[in-house]
């Protein structure tokens, strides 16, 4: 029982601190990488606390609604994860937070808004199969969707899923919200859609979806350290080699239009995760 | 609870998001605003953002002489923005009209609509100086919330 607490405990506030420490390590090597000096380590921190004590000029109630099922969802599955819960519940409840945001940022008139939430919602039709066929691959090889069986399987995953990881570092690409996908919102997109999703959210709402935002890149660099389940050291350079990757992917790349983004992810993540699966059914 | 507000005032100066509004300039001012954001000059250090949306912003950068056209879409920015907020005029023209400010359709300076905190003259101002401007303007603004907070407490 006190450990359950403990965990959920752990879950909360891993979340924020890890996810921040993360958005803000990722802004100063995306301005070094631009060859700028960025911002502190702690910059996200500093925005989400300003933001937390903003005035709220509230657009319509739904979107606080919106706001806070965002966060519960994304933090709920946090603490599933942490709590070695099932795969497809974790799944499932990060999708209901992903969809409330869309939900939120349609319940407004701005249009901005309304094509963020669009292309938002082709984003989710992108990668949520994936996410499940990653999840099937799991249980090919383990004959479990409990996380505490995964973690305790004998061997790396990464040696019989190399192609499923492949495909998990796509999901992980929009999701991050990352150039060549970030069609919806992301970092950089204040003038041409005047952050399309987030338009309407402000304030201290918009604190929220940052840090339900951060909730959700600790949980998919979770779904990361489960290819090297085996000991530490392997999670630590597997999360933070992909995340260099993300960040490299993102400043070396341009936005693209959803017609490619759906055509390109299904097609090259469908096929590796197929024949990923087959292997597995053969092997 | 004096602490926690002293923590919330260095946060709000340790990430001011801008909104730049060219209110009728010639863009001379407005090319080094976004002069401010190359890695030459780099505000991100600071934690400024340039946004494009009014709701995300804390301080309104304005240049240009204010016509009878545009003062209503400059009063609606402002309003947008929710507060604490901050209104830094730039160049000659946001602070007075500048050299148009006889014209029969320019109603003045920034000042004219909208309550300035800081003005940034230059014809254009450097980018140094539109810095110092934002600067000055969140000092300003952390003096007038102890002001306020101290008010309160008597």
């Amino acid at each position: 029982m006190t450990r359950t607490v403990i965990l959920i405990a752990c879950g909360l506030i891993a979340g924020p601190i890890l996810g921040g420490l993360f958005s803000g390590m990722d802004r100063i090597l995306t301005a070094r990488m631009q060859s700028r000096i960025g911002p502190p380590l702690l910059q996200p921190f500093y925005d989400v606390a300003k933001l937390l004590f903003k005035e709220s000029l509230v657009v319509n109630v739904w979107q606080v609604f919106c706001a806070y099922c965002y966060i519960a969802a994304s933090s709920i599955a946090l603490v599933l994860f942490f709590l070695q819960s099932d795969l497809l519940l974790i799944l499932f409840v990060q999708a209901v937070g992903a969809v409330m945001l869309v939900v939120g940022a349609l319940s407004s008139t701005s249009p901005y808004s309304h094509i963020g939430a669009h292309r938002e919602l082709l984003q989710i039709l992108s990668y949520e199969p994936l996410l499940v066929l990653v999840v099937v691959g799991f249980y090919l090889e383990t004959g479990s969707f409990k996380l505490t069986s995964i973690y305790a399987w004998r061997e790396p995953l990464l040696l019989k899923l190399p192609f499923l990881f492949i495909v998990l570092g796509y999901v992980l690409t929009i999701k991050l919200r990352k150039s060549p996908f970030d069609l919806s919102t992301c970092h950089h997109a204040h003038q041409e859609i005047v952050k399309g999703l987030l338009t309407d959210y402000s304030g201290p709402f918009l604190a929220l979806t940052e840090i339900a935002h951060w909730f959700e890149i600790v949980l998919l660099l979770g779904f990361c350290t489960l290819f090297w389940a085996t000991n530490w050291f392997g999670m630590a350079i597997l999360i933070v080699a992909t995340y260099f990757l993300e960040v490299l992917v993102d400043n070396t790349t341009s936005r693209m239009n959803w017609r490619w983004m759906l055509s390109y992810v299904w097609g090259v993540g469908l096929t590796l995760s197929l024949v990923n699966l087959i292997w597995l059914r053969q092997g | 609870m004096q602490a926690i507000k002293r923590f919330i005032n260095r946060m709000r100066s340790k990430s001011p998001w801008l909104l730049h509004f060219d209110c009728g300039s010639c863009n001379g001012c407005d090319i080094e605003i976004l002069a401010c954001l190359t890695p030459i000059y780099d505000v991100e250090r600071f934690g400024i953002i340039n946004v494009g949306n009014p709701f995300h912003a804390d301080v309104l950068l304005t240049s240009g002489t204010v016509n009878h056209r545009n003062k209503k879409v400059l009063a609606n920015l402002y309003a947008q923005m929710p507060s604490p907020k901050l209104v830094v005029a730039i160049g000659a023209c946001g602070l007075s009209g500048g050299i148009f400010r006889e014209a029969y359709n320019v109603v003045g300076g920034i000042d004219k609509v909208l309550p300035v905190d800081v003005y940034v003259p230059g014809c254009p101002p450097k980018p140094e100086a539109i810095i110092d401007g934002v600067v000055l303007g969140l000092q300003k603004l952390q003096s007038l919330h102890e002001q306020l907070s101290v008010g309160k407490g008597a």
